[in-house]
């Protein structure tokens, strides 16, 4: 158990000791080095971004910045997860919308969504819309495909019987196979959240006003790794805490999926 | 795991190789570029061989690499991959002087003349900006160029209350010829780009003249040997630029072809660049009072939105020296240098 932890930790400490050690010796060689910066550097760039604001408006940044990133992405990967779940749900179980739909979703889920940004901040504009749009254009589709070969997968048996039973096609969609599919779908989501992240910070990147990516991109200007690198882990921090606490919902509340070994 | 102690060993020795490139191999030098109009001749210089001619007169040898990304370039001449850069000296004063590197502005190459613009829907003046989206490369010139018209017409950014919108310069034409509503603040060439697509540039860098300039910057500790080679081949190049006849209009054609310009957009772009083609000219520049007062709006600007960084508790935080060896700010932290030396031995002949 103790070599267990300690092989774990080990890469931390040695990614750590390395970046010290190097930037120790380009501050021995120019104070000023922005490169590297030392840590004590780094927590004041994070104490001034987050708390006393900057010397033109005395805002706090951080919390905005954390707040309008995580609105685009849970409005973007949220609405990608609906339609993505009813799109694959009716794809799966029904012959008509398997022919109507499954080519199309698969043709789409193929073109790259970073190609068509330019084309997106066209259409819908460079505000809240353009950003939502290509989050949830770039994981609507793995997730509907996701879905559907979720359903295909389920016994034909089981849907024959509730129909046998005298279960509508709508009721059997939605009262025995949608159940069914929802852990899934959790676990489809978290998957999908390193994408939509990705797709998060280069629209803010390009065009925005606030946001975690649109810092990153506006202190690169003038080098401040100081602040740069602090907002990595903080953005790598809320990553894993919504996919842990996705993990953790799908665990209480679908127990069975998860002792199937789904 | 007996692998372990070794790849910490290679990790490390990896990483701290980093700092080292910053050691002069020896006499071989590199210098970054990037796209602009006025930056174009230095690749010429390169192709025609112009470059290494004056390399090998002082017994040096010069790379001369293209970055296509403006700030990466400044930002990798600052984590010392290269000897010397192009940039303005707005960002000149804001990336390598604000990172301790103490750098020199050697050559003085022109200065926007109308490259840098505000282009409108329809609104004439900044003042009627007021609660408008604009956008802009956050912090760049062009910022620096709308806060001058602001001031220009008797207001602050604050009395005007308009929303900032950060945008890449790669995509700031197209958002312009798709809203409507749109106002940009950019140089060239999306300028002209917007201009095409309809917009009334408001204003433009002309009426700043000599605020915005386009600068050689090298380290300050680098030999003479490479700065004298860069005078060099420079002024040779604008020889051959500003000259007539057949070389002339080849240089011309070859900088139009790597800029992705036709030729006739590139003599255009050329008109609103104020080239100092011959040395006296530009280290006349360097000497003037005006150099003196336009870096005195530039640290002001740039150290009021907060870009001298956290340790900056006032504008003479970074000291500029000057010329006539007149230095403005803090002269134990002297990181920014103009110096017309180099230009007028050039115009002199003694190069």
């Amino acid at each position: 158990m103790g070599l267990n932890w300690f092989l774990l930790a080990l890469p931390f400490i040695i990614l750590t000791a390395a970046y010290l050690f190097a930037s120790h010796m380009r501050l021995a060689d120019n104070p000023d080095d922005k490169l590297l910066p030392p840590v004590s550097k780094m927590v004041q760039a994070i104490k001034q971004y987050a708390w006393t604001g900057d010397r033109t408006n005395g805002e706090q940044l951080m919390v905005q910045d954390t707040l309008s990133s995580l609105r685009r992405l849970v409005i973007g990967v949220g609405s990608a997860a609906i339609f993505g779940l009813l799109a694959g749900l009716n794809i799966g179980l029904f012959p008509g919308f398997k022919a109507l739909g499954n080519s199309f979703v698969k043709f789409l889920s193929i073109i790259p969504p970073l190609a068509i940004l330019p084309i997106l901040f066209i259409v819908f504009g460079v505000g809240e819309v353009g950003k939502v749009m290509l989050i949830f254009l770039g994981t609507v589709f793995l997730i509907a495909r996701d879905i559907t070969l979720t359903v295909e997968s389920f016994p034909r048996e089981q849907t024959i019987k509730a129909l046998t039973l005298g279960a509508s096609g709508t009721q059997t969609a939605y009262q025995i196979i949608l159940p069914q599919v929802m852990p899934r779908l959790i676990n489809t989501v978290r998957l999908s959240l390193g994408p939509a992240w990705l797709f998060l910070i280069a629209s803010e990147a390009i065009a925005s006003t606030d946001g975690l990516g649109y810092r990153i991109f506006l202190v690169r200007r003038y080098l401040s790794m100081d602040l740069i690198i602090p907002l990595v882990f903080w953005i790598t921090f809320l990553g894993f805490s919504m996919d842990l606490l996705l993990r953790k919902f799908a665990e209480r509340k679908y127990p069975w999926y998860v002792k199937s070994g789904g | 795991m007996k692998r372990f102690p070794i790849m910490l060993l290679a990790l490390v020795l990896t990483i701290s190789l980093i700092p080292m490139n910053e050691a002069f191999a020896k006499e071989k030098f590199k210098i970054a570029w990037s796209h602009y109009t006025g930056w174009e001749p230095w690749e010429y210089a390169n192709h025609a061989g112009i470059l290494k001619k004056w390399a090998n007169k002082y017994g040096i040898d010069i790379s001369l690499t293209l970055v296509n990304d403006y700030v990466e370039s400044i930002n990798q001449y600052t984590a010392g991959q290269y000897d010397g850069c192009v940039m303005t000296n707005m960002d000149a004063l804001t990336i390598p002087s604000v990172g301790g590197i103490d750098s020199t502005a050697l050559i003085i190459g022109d200065y926007s003349n109308g490259n840098d613009g505000i282009g409108t829907r329809g609104e004439g003046s900044v003042t009627e900006f007021t609660g408008k989206e604009v956008m802009l490369v956050q912090y760049s010139v062009s910022h620096y160029l709308l806060a001058r018209a602001i001031d220009q017409a008797g207001k602050t950014e604050k009395d005007i209350g308009m929303k900032l919108v950060n945008v890449s310069d790669a995509e700031i034409a197209g958002l312009f010829a798709s809203n409507p509503k749109a106002i940009a603040v950019t140089w060239n060439p999306p300028l002209m780009t917007i201009r095409e697509a309809g917009a009334k540039i408001i204003f433009d860098s002309s009426k700043i003249p000599g605020e915005i300039l386009d600068l050689m910057v090298v380290r300050t500790n680098a030999p003479d040997s490479l700065k004298k080679a860069l005078i060099g081949a420079w002024y040779e190049t604008m020889r051959v630029m500003s000259g007539k006849g057949k070389t002339a209009d080849e240089s011309i054609a070859y900088m139009a072809k790597i800029a992705g310009n036709t030729e006739q957009s590139f003599v255009a772009q050329l008109k609103t660049t104020a080239m100092y083609y011959t040395a006296k000219d530009a280290a006349d520049f360097a000497k003037s009072e005006n150099l003196k007062k336009t870096m005195e709006y530039v640290r002001t600007f740039t150290f009021e939105r907060g870009l001298f960084g956290q340790n900056a508790s006032s504008k003479d935080f970074i000291g500029i020296e000057f010329p006539d060896a007149t230095v403005m700010g803090s002269k134990r932290n002297v990181k920014l240098r103009f110096t017309d030396k180099y230009m007028r031995m050039a115009a002199e002949g003694k190069i």
